[in-house]
């Protein structure tokens, strides 16, 4: 299972790297957004990958690690995954206003002819 | 404890008076006038107030912990020495509002002037009281920043621009090295307070980091009180209205220097080092700034100079490493802040009443201005050092003191009588000019204005400085003396030597060296008169040396050419390289940092693979490449794409018990995929041709290839060897076992972002407000291409006749949606959900809405205010967050308890539910606010285009968006 997720988050990682290269804005939004839920998958991964455990507590009792799952890296996911949100809607208005002003869609305003 | 508050008020006073004359409006001269005067003469009061306690013998302190750990505390102290500068601070920062009120003109914008001048005054004040080093540097850079506001208050004029330019540049710059100075001196003495300090002399000279603090210091000091080789920045702040010059140049900002190295002299002198080089400095500066001042055509500029010189005299003194040399030191400082700053407003006057400062064309000002003119002449007279005035006595006590170092046996010492008497020379000769030339001679008409005395009131503040110079210069015991006293006690303690302040020591060398340098000065104005009148701007010896020039050169080179040569080298305009380049380094650096441990899996046994998990991820693995395949071309099949490799994610969490992540995720992904299908429509239309391009964009792609290819390796391989291993011993035990105890929750995700960490939640719900009014602020200057303007082709068409059954339900599902969101939210505490999610679900009600029967008609029906969301939400998360503090508890502590609610079950009333709420809150707001603005530009541009489509009845489209009727 290991295996399946640690190659999970490479293919997702790397199709972003790749994107984020490319010289068309979208291609860099999209790129972004793949990255990001390799990013997050990883940070998920802290808590390694439990199959089976609660997340929730039983009311009145006090939480036990070895037979809960591990809240902390969901609750910094949960922000990753919202802030990405954000970041998102602001590239994707920054792309607009630059295919505005410019005319075009290349990452800087303008191809360079090399 | 009054002393307490009469410490903290001296420096609260003037920054709060800044704050209320700021405020204040453009024509208020009269109210201004007053408010900076009475909080000036309210804190002179209460320096005063503290100055009981200090003459007899105590040193008021008063200390507020910070970081205690770090040596950061706020600690104000008065001690005698510091209670000099102060009142020099306060009182003649009295006076020089007095005289500012009859300087400034009609069109002058009042508010900011008086604004400035008590901030610095209050900045001043800082400085001088601070009992602690790191406090003081603050202090320190306060006074650099609004000595720059104060300089270049007449934005209008270059000169003044660049001469606060100058200014800042250089004491600014030298307040970092002081800084540094201080932070390794802390670092020596183990301790930032200022008592700690001065009681570890002997530690502070022996220790090996003594030199480099030392140089530091000085830098600091030199620069600020405009010492060789840094004093050319003074003459260029003469652009600044005369007032902020009498007050900034003469009593306060450039003695900031004398200050620290009168302050720090009873630990840093002593040394070699200390001596020479403040005593090069010193001699230099009082020298160059005493011969350069008499060939100064510019009244103020002749002052700056002879400032220079003085200030340098102070230096030079503060160098001797002997007691008495000291108290010359201190004497001297109050004497120049005196009669200098009576000198700047007599200038203020005279180019006040007739219009210029320019002794080639003054003359004759005796006849006109007879007030005015004997109020100068005894000013000068004083810088001067002729007899029964104050110049003169502390001028006595250099000589004496520059005669009792030539004992020494360097050469710089024995040349020290030598210089002191060409100094004081060159002083009688400047000070002649500044007299002669602008007062005396043929009365001129060939002047701006008609010369005539000033309003009376102008005139009272140079009155009261000048009877200064006289009372002290004839009585010198009896009046200053039991204060020099006081200060000079506080500074060297048990060793303050025995010194008198007497007009008369009979005749010895001093006196018979203080009769020729007046009988020199006399002659050197005659001779050199007739160059004077030729009215050269030229200062003859010294061409070469214009400081100011090679300081523009330096400026210039280095923000201009060698920020452009660095750029050129090794900057790029462009995004890919730019980002090719970031990836590429951490990939270097992580390998850089695993190098040493070595990369193989760990020891955990690993899990069974379960086949639909690896199903799940054939299918999502292959949507993200086919993603990045079709991103350019197919841009809707690539959004189709990334939102499949979404959704695995999202199964992903659901599998690994995170239900949480799964809902947030599933709904942002909604969300955002509606977003960028809103941004499609404005690209380009982009054909694939399948032409294959060139070898170079291949072989570009091909390296691009290889760096993703790597770097995509390297997170599976990294992922595998940290899922490989143990996972270490968190604070997840910590959330787990209290969540419910003292969350009163359930859902510990959920109680981490709304209880234990619930600061950081707010502060990430501000920045998503933040980026909605980005967003919404970017859109409103948006224009579209003109190719993207018209209604797409999809569109055209007859309305309404799309999604007609899938619409109606759409509709329908308003309300259920709605209520799933309240539902979401309530349950957050206890079981998944919580205000993030619920406020999405809200916003994509909302959505449907949209999608389903077009911008009009949902703005027709219902209007969603988003900005008032967005605040009440802020509003209310830090509301609750500050609910705490009434029950004194810090900010964020939550309350819980259970209500019983009969059949509806029972309803967890934490406070942190109401937290929850403003989180929901301004996430419903943010959302929607993105959403209907990107939504909103087709609506706009189309009105924009001609034809013109019948707009709806309600013309509230882009109200709406501002949330405003």
């Amino acid at each position: 299972m290991e295996l399946i997720l640690a190659l999970a988050i490479g293919v997702l990682g790397g199709s972003g790297v790749w994107l984020l290269m490319r010289p068309r804005t979208f291609q860099v939004i999209i790129g972004l957004s793949l990255l990001s839920y390799a990013v997050n998958l990883f940070i998920f991964s802290m808590g390694r990958f439990p199959v089976g455990r609660p997340p929730v507590l039983e009311p009145g009792t006090a939480g036990d690690p070895a037979v809960y799952a591990d809240p902390l890296p969901q609750a910094l996911v949960l922000t990753a995954i919202v802030i990405g949100f954000a970041t998102t809607a602001l590239f994707l208005v920054v792309m607009m206003a630059a295919r505005g002003l410019t005319g075009g869609d290349h990452v800087d305003g303008r191809a360079r002819d090399r | 404890m009054p002393d307490a508050l009469y410490l903290s008020a001296a420096i609260l006073l003037p920054f709060l008076g800044s704050v209320v004359a700021a405020m204040l409006p453009n024509n208020a001269r009269h109210l201004e006038s007053w408010l900076a005067g009475g909080v000036a003469l309210l804190s002179l009061a209460m320096v005063w107030l503290c100055y009981v306690s200090i003459a007899g013998g105590a040193v008021p302190r008063f200390e507020i912990p910070w970081v205690p750990e770090l040596g950061l505390n706020l600690v104000l102290r008065m001690d005698g020495f510091a209670s000099v500068f102060a009142v020099m601070v306060a009182g003649i920062g009295f006076l020089v509002v007095l005289y500012a009120r009859y300087y400034m003109s009609q069109e002058d914008p009042i508010p900011r002037f008086f604004a400035f001048l008590l901030a610095f005054m209050g900045s001043m004040m800082g400085l001088v009281l601070s009992g602690n080093l790191i406090q003081l540097v603050f202090f320190w850079e306060l006074t650099s920043l609004f000595s720059f506001l104060l300089i270049g208050y007449w934005q209008h004029s270059a000169a003044a621009r660049d001469g606060a330019r100058m200014a800042l540049t250089v004491t600014a710059a030298g307040g970092l090295a002081l800084l540094a100075g201080m932070l390794l001196l802390g670092h020596i003495v183990g301790s930032y307070d200022l008592d700690r300090v001065l009681a570890s002399g002997e530690a502070i000279r022996g220790h090996s980091l003594y030199l480099p603090a030392l140089v530091l210091i000085l830098l600091g000091a030199l620069t600020k009180s405009a010492q060789f080789p840094f004093h050319f920045w003074l003459p260029q702040a003469m652009a600044a209205p005369t007032p902020v010059s009498a007050y900034l140049h003469s009593a306060t900002l450039v003695k900031a220097g004398i200050f620290l190295m009168a302050r720090l002299w009873p630990v840093m002198s002593g040394t070699d080092a200390w001596f020479w080089i403040l005593g090069t400095s010193g001699t230099i500066t009082l020298l160059v700034g005493a011969y350069v001042a008499i060939f100064q055509h510019d009244l103020k500029g002749l002052l700056a100079y002879s400032t220079i010189s003085h200030l340098g005299l102070i230096t030079l003194l503060l160098s001797l490493n002997s007691p008495l040399a000291l108290v010359a030191a201190i004497f001297h400082t109050m004497n120049h802040a005196t009669f200098k700053a009576s000198l700047f407003m007599a200038v203020g006057i005279i180019d006040h009443e007739t219009g210029t400062r320019d002794i080639r064309r003054l003359s004759g000002l005796n006849e006109t201005m007879p007030f005015t003119a004997r109020l100068a002449l005894v000013a000068a007279a004083a810088m001067a050092g002729v007899p029964l005035l104050n110049g003169f006595i502390s001028k006595e006590m250099f000589f004496t003191e520059a005669l009792d170092a030539s004992s020494a046996p360097t050469l710089l010492h024995s040349l020290l009588p030598l210089a002191a008497l060409l100094a004081g020379i060159l002083a009688v000769a400047y000070s002649l000019r500044f007299i002669h030339g602008a007062f005396f001679g043929p009365v001129t008409n060939d002047l701006p204005r008609t010369p005539h005395e000033p309003p009376q009131w102008m005139r009272v503040p140079v009155e009261i400085l000048v009877f200064g110079c006289m009372v002290v210069g004839i009585l010198p015991a009896a009046t200053i003396g039991p204060y020099l006293d006081v200060a000079v006690h506080s500074v060297l303690g048990a060793a303050t030597p025995e010194y008198s302040l007497a007009v008369w020591h009979g005749i010895n060398l001093p006196l018979v060296m203080s009769l020729i340098a007046l009988a020199g000065g006399v002659l050197l104005y005659r001779v050199l008169q007739p160059h004077l009148n030729a009215g050269i701007e030229d200062v003859p010896l010294l061409r070469g040396l214009d400081g100011r020039r090679i300081f523009d050169q330096a400026m210039v080179f280095l923000s201009w050419r060698f920020a452009r040569t660095l750029e050129r080298l090794l900057g790029t305009a462009r995004l890919q390289m730019q980002l090719r380049l970031v990836v590429c380094v951490t990939i270097l650096a992580v390998i850089l940092a695993l190098l040493p441990y070595g990369l193989y899996p760990g020891q955990v046994a690993l899990t069974g693979i379960d086949p639909v998990v690896a199903l799940m991820w054939i299918v999502g693995g292959g949507c993200a490449m086919a993603a990045a395949y079709q991103a350019k071309y197919h841009r809707l099949a690539a959004l189709i794409l990334l939102g499949g490799a979404g959704l695995v994610t999202c199964l992903t969490f659901v599998w690994f018990s995170a239900p949480d992540l799964a809902l947030t995720q599933l709904l942002v992904e909604v969300v955002t995929t509606v977003l960028l299908l809103l941004g499609l429509r404005w690209l380009p239309k982009r054909t694939e041709r399948r032409s294959g391009g060139d070898t170079r964009a291949r072989l570009r792609r091909f390296r691009d290839l290889t760096v993703a290819v790597a770097a995509g390796a390297g997170l599976a391989v990294l992922s595998y060897a940290t899922m490989t291993r143990v996972s270490p011993e968190g604070i997840s035990r910590h959330f787990l076992e209290r969540a419910y105890s003292e969350g009163g929750g359930t859902n510990v995700v959920n109680v981490i972002l709304v209880d234990f960490r619930g600061f950081d939640t707010m502060g990430e719900i501000a920045v998503l407000g933040i980026v909605a009014l980005t967003v919404y602020a970017l859109l409103r200057r948006f224009r579209p291409a003109p190719e993207s303007v018209g209604v797409p082709e999809q569109q055209q068409g007859e309305a309404g006749e799309w999604l007609l059954v899938p619409g109606v339900l759409m509709r329908l599902m308003f309300p259920v949606v709605g209520l799933v969101a309240v539902f979401l939210l309530l349950r957050g505490h206890d079981l998944p959900g919580g205000g993030f999610a619920a406020g999405l679900m809200m916003s994509v009600a909302i959505l449907l809405q949209y999608m389903a029967a077009g911008t009009r008609w949902v703005e027709d029906h219902l209007r969603v205010r988003p900005l008032r969301w967005m605040g009440a939400g802020l509003l209310l998360a830090a509301g609750t967050g500050a609910g705490a503090m009434l029950f004194g508890r810090p900010f964020m502590t939550s309350y819980f308890a259970y209500a019983d609610l009969g059949w509806l079950g029972r309803l967890p009333v934490a406070s942190a539910v109401l937290f929850d709420l403003g989180v929901f809150a301004l996430v419903f707001g943010a959302t929607v606010l993105m959403l209907i603005a990107i939504a909103h530009q087709s609506v706009r541009s189309q009105r924009a285009a001609p034809p013109p489509p019948p707009v709806g009845a309600r013309p509230s489209l882009s109200a709406l968006a501002t949330g405003d009727d």
